[in-house]
């Protein structure tokens, strides 16, 4: 195949990137964009096994055999529920894989035409390090966060004194050594960089709590597509520049995405520790005292049953008890009764981004009775009962009228107006933020104690369900 | 002047005229490496105009995605940034045995793990959003 004509093909595949990408606005057409992702993906292939330089395929078709059966057979076996961890797993691969193709460029220069062994052209140099670096970045800190999502590590922050000015002195020993691999070009610098760069992602993620994981995910996400961007720099190749750039952006938008819905800057977010030491103390100290209004799942039945509009506001709970499927049963029967029911997603329930709306679709509830913050806020006044599902600090009020609290100014979901909020709690401990919810003391409230997919298969029995 | 010596004048004079080309092909020859060498650079900024003109598309596109499928966009994402194994079927495919083509051959076991698993994973995720029936 001419280069001209590789370097068509290639365009052609960015635009398919570009196109599943696309789909994705709607769920209507989000189908038709995974196809385009695999087209895509199917022509740069193909194109690349085209190049003069490629002409032996054993290893390469033992490869795709062996990758692709590890990859079929964890896709179609993994829980909805497992899916952050799963994410989070994948995203070291592709860092490690950016670690082994810089490898690999670093020790074969002239299948990429950047050079000759020892004498690599220092633009590619830079390129190829800064390639290396995230990846081996991304490789660690997307395996910490998968050991922190799979529970195991603890999802607590982990922190020990001088962290941040050790990471920061870390950091700057990595420019130091890129300055050297760049005028050097040594085996000894490049191995240094990785050992560095991979103690740089573990340590960078230690610190951040589970809660903040949809940033840390996202984060991650962005990174794996810079990653993929400076290899593509370094083999001087515009599909994997593009297609970097558009995951990189991606996983960026994201994190912001997420960090506002937590009135939370990124850099706060990463620094991490949030919700760590204050959790417990303050809260467990002198309000044990106050009542609580708590019910049976006879009662919540009834006021539902009763009720002509239903909210039901779902969160990480919901996730770890696998309660989706009991609470579409729910509002099923409910619907069948006359009530309107509706869900409401904060941006940051669960551990991934639009992880709540995955479970829910799994449960089968139609994606038009699923809305977000910002269309669903303003109905809890109409609202008969909200129905608070393994989900807090996004319900508490502290956000709205306490300047001191660690949330305010978080946008949160306005159950409060609800006529009647149930909320389904393990305990009565305080959310991941360490805040207490005075939700909880209102009384309007009343409390469904015990575990969300018991408490809610109890109440489909009372609604007379099986 | 006799004739001999201006068959020796110019005898010399060639020989000069010898070297001086030869000089001049040493020069070009010279040129031509530092042009490749400078090539590096002059394709740079082509390449980054690429980068930068996809960030901004990607900036556009990734904000029109409706946030209920945030998740499906980050599996997806996953599986093309795994077009990567470009890089690695390079590595992998030259003839005979050699680290690169060790490293080219795990990186391209990685990411078809990512290209498979992340392909289905999200369309077993799409496959479940559904509108309501009736």
């Amino acid at each position: 195949m001419t280069e001209n004509l590789s370097a068509l093909a290639y365009l052609v595949a960015s635009v398919c990137f570009i196109l599943a990408l696309r789909g994705l606005s709607s769920p209507v057409t989000a189908r038709s964009g995974n196809m385009w992702g695999i087209a895509g993906m199917v022509i740069a292939v193909i194109t690349t096994l085209a190049a003069p330089g490629v002409i032996s395929f054993g290893m390469i078709v033992l490869g795709v055999v062996i990758g692709g059966a590890i990859g079929a057979f964890i896709a179609y076996r993994i829980q909805m529920t497992a899916l952050p961890q799963l994410v989070a797993a994948f995203h070291s691969l592709v860092g490690l894989a950016a670690v082994m193709v810089a490898g690999a460029a670093f020790t074969n220069p002239a299948a990429y035409h950047i050079g000759t062994p020892g004498n690599i052209y220092s633009g590619s140099l830079v390129e190829m390090s800064l390639g290396l670096a995230i990846g081996a970045i991304t490789f660690t800190g997307s395996i910490v966060a998968f050991a922190k999502l799979q529970g195991l590590v603890t999802g607590k922050p982990l922190i020990f004194p001088m962290q941040h000015p050790f990471n920061a002195a870390l950091g700057i020993l990595l420019v130091a050594l890129i300055v050297w691999f760049v005028i050097g070009s040594s085996s000894a610098a490049f191995i240094a960089i990785t050992a560095v760069s991979l103690l740089l992602g573990f340590l960078l993620i230690l610190p951040i709590g589970g809660a903040d994981m949809p940033v840390v995910i996202s984060m991650l996400n962005s990174y794996s597509g810079w990653a993929a961007c400076g290899i593509g720099f370094t083999l001087q190749n515009p599909l994997l520049i593009v297609t970097g750039a558009l995951v990189g952006s991606s996983g960026a938008i994201l994190s912001y995405i997420m960090c506002k819905g937590m009135n939370r800057s990124i850099s706060n977010v990463i620094l991490g520790g949030f919700g760590g030491e204050s959790a417990g103390g303050a809260a467990a100290e002198g309000k044990e005292a106050r009542p609580v209004k708590s019910g049976s799942a006879e009662d919540a039945a009834f006021l539902m049953q009763n009720a002509s509009k239903v909210i039901i506001v779902p969160g990480y709970g919901m996730a770890v008890a696998q309660a989706q499927h009991s609470v579409a049963k729910m509002a099923d029967i409910l619907k069948k009764a006359g009530v309107d029911v509706r869900y409401a997603i904060h941006p940051v329930a669960g551990r991934m981004p639009g992880h709540m709306n995955v479970l829910l679709a799994e449960a089968n509830v139609p994606y038009d009775e699923v809305f977000e913050l910002e269309e669903i806020n303003n109905e809890f006044g109409t609202a008969d009962v909200a129905y608070v599902i393994g989900a807090n600090d996004v319900t508490n009020p502290a956000a709205h009228n306490d300047p001191k609290s660690a949330i305010y100014g978080m946008p949160i979901l306005d159950v409060e107006k609800a006529k009647t909020v149930l909320f389904i709690k393990r305990s009565m401990a305080t959310g991941y933020a360490g805040v207490d919810n005075e939700l909880f003391y209102r009384d309007n409230t009343m409390m469904l104690f015990g575990d969300a997919k018991k408490v809610t298969e109890a109440v489909v029995k009372a609604l007379g369900g099986e | 002047m006799d004739p001999q010596s201006v068959i020796d004048g110019a005898n010399k004079l060639s020989h000069d005229a010898q070297s001086l080309a030869d000089q001049a092909a040493s020069l070009a020859a010279k040129a031509s490496v530092l042009a490749s060498t400078a090539s590096a650079p002059d394709n740079f900024v082509a390449y980054f105009t690429v980068f930068v003109l996809a960030v901004f598309v990607g900036y556009h596109v990734v904000w029109r995605v409706t946030p209920a499928l945030h998740s499906p966009l980050m599996s997806v994402t996953n599986a093309i940034s795994s077009v990567i194994i470009v890089g690695a079927l390079l590595a992998a495919g030259p003839a005979g045995m050699s680290l690169s083509k060790v490293l080219g051959f795990v990186a391209v076991i990685l990411a078809s793990i990512n290209i498979f698993g992340g392909f289905i994973v999200t369309s077993r995720m799409l496959s479940m959003f559904k509108k309501k029936q009736k």
